[in-house]
């Protein structure tokens, strides 16, 4: 390699570096600010801004969705399985919107501690699958759960040979992490 | 080996050969996206969450493995036309950028329509559709850039050393859902876990990726091909050639 | 046959994302052409050579 070509490479290897690290820095500076989402255990421990327009994101806890009579106004609680947050919102509600599944509200934090939110989205895991496939996964962990109840060791499950079944249930323990 | 690699080099060479490569990538890409489409809209039974809703996967994904990799061509190529002064690599990088601009506009398009039923926004500022925005505007950054010099070595030069500063983008990109909490959700297909997808949706997802790898090897060569002329214009192996054709 | 075309009530949606695909893969194949057939006659007209015949064009195309 001759000498120019050598120098150029290093300037552009430099020039690589140089850039990446700029931006690594200035994306852990600003860490904070970039938050896209409160979890409900960042949202009671870090404290909220009033006044402000944030996001929360959680699961919506089981069994906590009460629909007012007569208008478009629901709330529920979004949780992390850590703490939970009292959430209101009137509106349309989009389509994978149910209890357990991952959702993102957009609003701010009222007097009486509810968040009231004027923007509400789903959020969906990276599991793909044939309903037949989901519910042989979920009868197989139901049973799974019934041994543990009955004090017999939790046996891999037997039942469905596909890849994403191991898979999707690590998942669901995980669910927290990506909520 | 090396002989031949040289013989690539010679700008008369290297268009003869791109022009009889163009139909080995052309006619796979289009068995293999109809293949793909009739799969994946037809046959791949639909999610147990999302209904037939998730078919929009296999248009959306490829494009966006295609937006990332053709950035990374891109500034590969930009790289060795810097340090080596190569015409063929910046004549390379050139041809990239539109291409990767149009599937990159396609991921968005496409992303939006998947979230406007399923999460119930067209669009949101999170950390994997806010990156990948930046990825379009670099593009564009990059073709305008080189079209902004009268003299096409020094747009050349230019525009790759945007696109070279700009490949920070992608890992960010990429881990954009792992790092920071988003509203996208986190990759399907990884390299080093079994993808989160039953075989009967994963195969036809494969087939449509691999076909769009063609149908951009198909048609960066055709533009590859102009790109070769544009910088050799003047020299004596272009008389030889019809404009008609 | 019309379940399948309504997509779960999704049709907007999925149709809308593939015709798009579509339109934009065909736009790619045609400026490319466009790309090269325009650089073919500029760089013809530079070496000012006269249309050569289609004898050439066999060989080189």
């Amino acid at each position: 390699m001759t000498p120019t070509r050598k120098r150029r490479l290093v300037m552009v290897t430099a020039l690589v570096a140089g850039v990446g690290l700029a931006t690594t820095l200035a994306l852990r500076a600003f860490q904070e600010n970039m938050l896209y989402f409160y979890s409900p255990t960042e949202f009671v421990e870090l404290g909220v801004p009033e006044e402000r327009t944030i996001r929360v994101g959680g699961l919506v806890a089981d069994g906590s969705v009460r629909r007012m009579p007569g208008s478009m106004t629901i709330e529920f609680q979004v949780t992390d399985h850590a703490y939970a947050v009292p959430v209101s919102y009137t509106g349309v509600l989009p389509d994978l919107f149910r209890e357990g599944q991952g959702v993102v509200a957009r609003g701010r934090i009222s007097d009486n501690g509810v968040f009231v939110a004027e923007n509400l989205m789903a959020k969906h895991d990276e599991n793909y699958m044939p309903p037949e496939v989901a519910q042989a996964l979920h009868a197989g962990k139901m049973r799974a759960i019934e041994r543990a109840q009955q004090g017999f060791p939790n046996e891999p499950e037997g039942n469905s040979g596909t890849t994403v079944a191991d898979d999707s249930a690590a998942a669901d323990g995980s669910a927290a992490r990506g909520y | 080996m090396w002989l031949w690699f040289h013989k690539l080099g010679s700008p008369p060479y290297f268009y003869r050969t791109a022009g009889r490569l163009i139909p080995w990538f052309a006619i796979p890409a289009v068995l293999l996206l109809v293949a793909g489409t009739v799969g994946g809209l037809a046959i791949a039974p639909s999610d147990y969450e999302q209904g037939d809703g998730f078919r929009i996967i296999y248009v959306h994904v490829p494009s966006a493995y295609l937006a990332m990799f053709g950035y990374v061509a891109m500034a590969i190529a930009a790289a060795i036309g810097l340090i080596w002064r190569m015409k063929l690599a910046f004549a390379f990088a050139a041809a990239c950028a539109p291409i990767g601009a149009a599937f990159t506009f396609l991921c968005l398009a496409t992303g939006s329509l998947w979230g406007k039923p399923m999460w119930g926004v067209w669009w949101d500022w999170d950390g994997r559709m806010t990156s990948m925005l930046v990825l379009l505007f670099l593009y564009l950054g990059v073709i305008a850039l080189r079209g902004a010099f009268d003299d096409a070595a020094k747009g050349d030069r230019a525009a790759a050393l945007l696109a070279i500063v700009g490949v920070v983008n992608i890992p960010i990109i990429k881990f954009s859902v792992d790092w920071w909490n988003t509203l996208h959700q986190p990759a399907t297909i990884s390299k080093l876990s079994a993808p989160s997808m039953t075989m009967d949706m994963l195969g036809w997802l494969l087939i449509m990726i691999v076909g769009y790898m063609l149908f951009f090897a198909a048609v960066v060569t055709l533009r590859l091909r102009g790109e070769v002329l544009l910088r050799e214009r003047g020299a004596r192996w272009i008389r030889g050639l019809d404009s008609r054709a | 046959m019309r379940e399948f075309l309504l997509m779960d009530g999704y049709w907007v949606y999925v149709w809308g994302s593939w015709i798009l695909t579509l339109v934009v893969m065909l736009g790619l194949i045609v400026t490319a052409r466009r790309h090269h057939r325009r650089a073919l006659v500029e760089a013809a007209r530079e070496t000012e050579a006269p249309l050569p015949a289609r004898a050439a064009v066999k060989e080189l195309s």
